[in-house]
């Protein structure tokens, strides 16, 4: 189990592989689910250039441990990895990944939906959007649909 | 021993606190209304207490963390 913040771009696909790679599960699983976020240039009826992402450092940390572990009681995950972006991206830049492993597929895929739901909701980031008419602060997220 | 109180995004702009001290508030309400100077609080503003989301009414006391910010939007 695995949470990351970080300040610089990084590959997702990389991120998992050398994850999976070294995971003490190798040979246990049979499901991998991801969910890997990417910064549009659009939102909101807006044209958007830039992304300034916020966060409350002690607290962040807190709640993503504190998610993976919720995640754990509810499903048999073999391993999990969450890496999220703070700082300045830029769009087609990925924000966030969330991977679950697990023997069979269900437990994977219903943990990495969960998790992106409770990390939208609990997890202390915010957004701060730059459009043609200057910088805003993204003031509720979309409803994911 | 003191009270550390922070504030996030839009409520640290609008506000222009970032991040502060009060000697005592029995309230993490009184702590925003200590200061905030009683600036109104809009609706949604949520709040921590030692990293742990809590409510207005919520106890405080020496040594704690109370921080208040908007909705959260990451992911």
């Amino acid at each position: 189990m695995a949470t990351h913040v970080i300040e610089h771009i990084f590959d997702p696909w990389k991120t998992i592989a050398e994850h999976q790679s070294k995971t003490s599960c190798h040979k246990q699983f049979g499901a991998t689910a991801t969910f890997i976020g990417t910064m549009r240039d659009f939102n909101d009826s807006a044209d958007v250039s830039a992304m300034t992402l916020e966060h409350y450092p002690a607290m962040t940390q807190h709640y993503l441990d504190k998610l993976i572990d919720e995640a754990n009681t509810k499903w048999d995950l073999l391993d999990t990895l969450i890496v999220h972006r703070v700082g300045e991206i830029k769009p087609a830049e990925p924000i966030m990944l969330i991977a679950c492993w697990s023997a069979h597929r269900r437990a994977s895929l219903d943990a990495c939906s969960w998790l992106i739901e409770e990390l939208k909701h609990r997890a202390p980031f915010w957004k701060k959007e730059t459009t043609p008419n200057g910088e805003r602060w993204v003031e509720k997220n979309t409803n994911g649909l | 021993m003191t009270i550390h109180v922070k504030f996030f995004a839009s409520l640290k702009d609008k506000l222009k606190i970032d991040d502060t001290t009060i000697e005592r508030a029995k309230t993490a309400g009184e702590a925003w209304d200590i200061t905030t100077h009683n600036t109104e609080r809009p609706d949604n503003v949520l709040v921590a207490i030692n990293l742990e989301y809590a409510q207005f009414e919520d106890a405080i006391k020496a040594g704690d963390e109370v921080a208040f910010f908007p909705p959260v939007t990451g992911g």
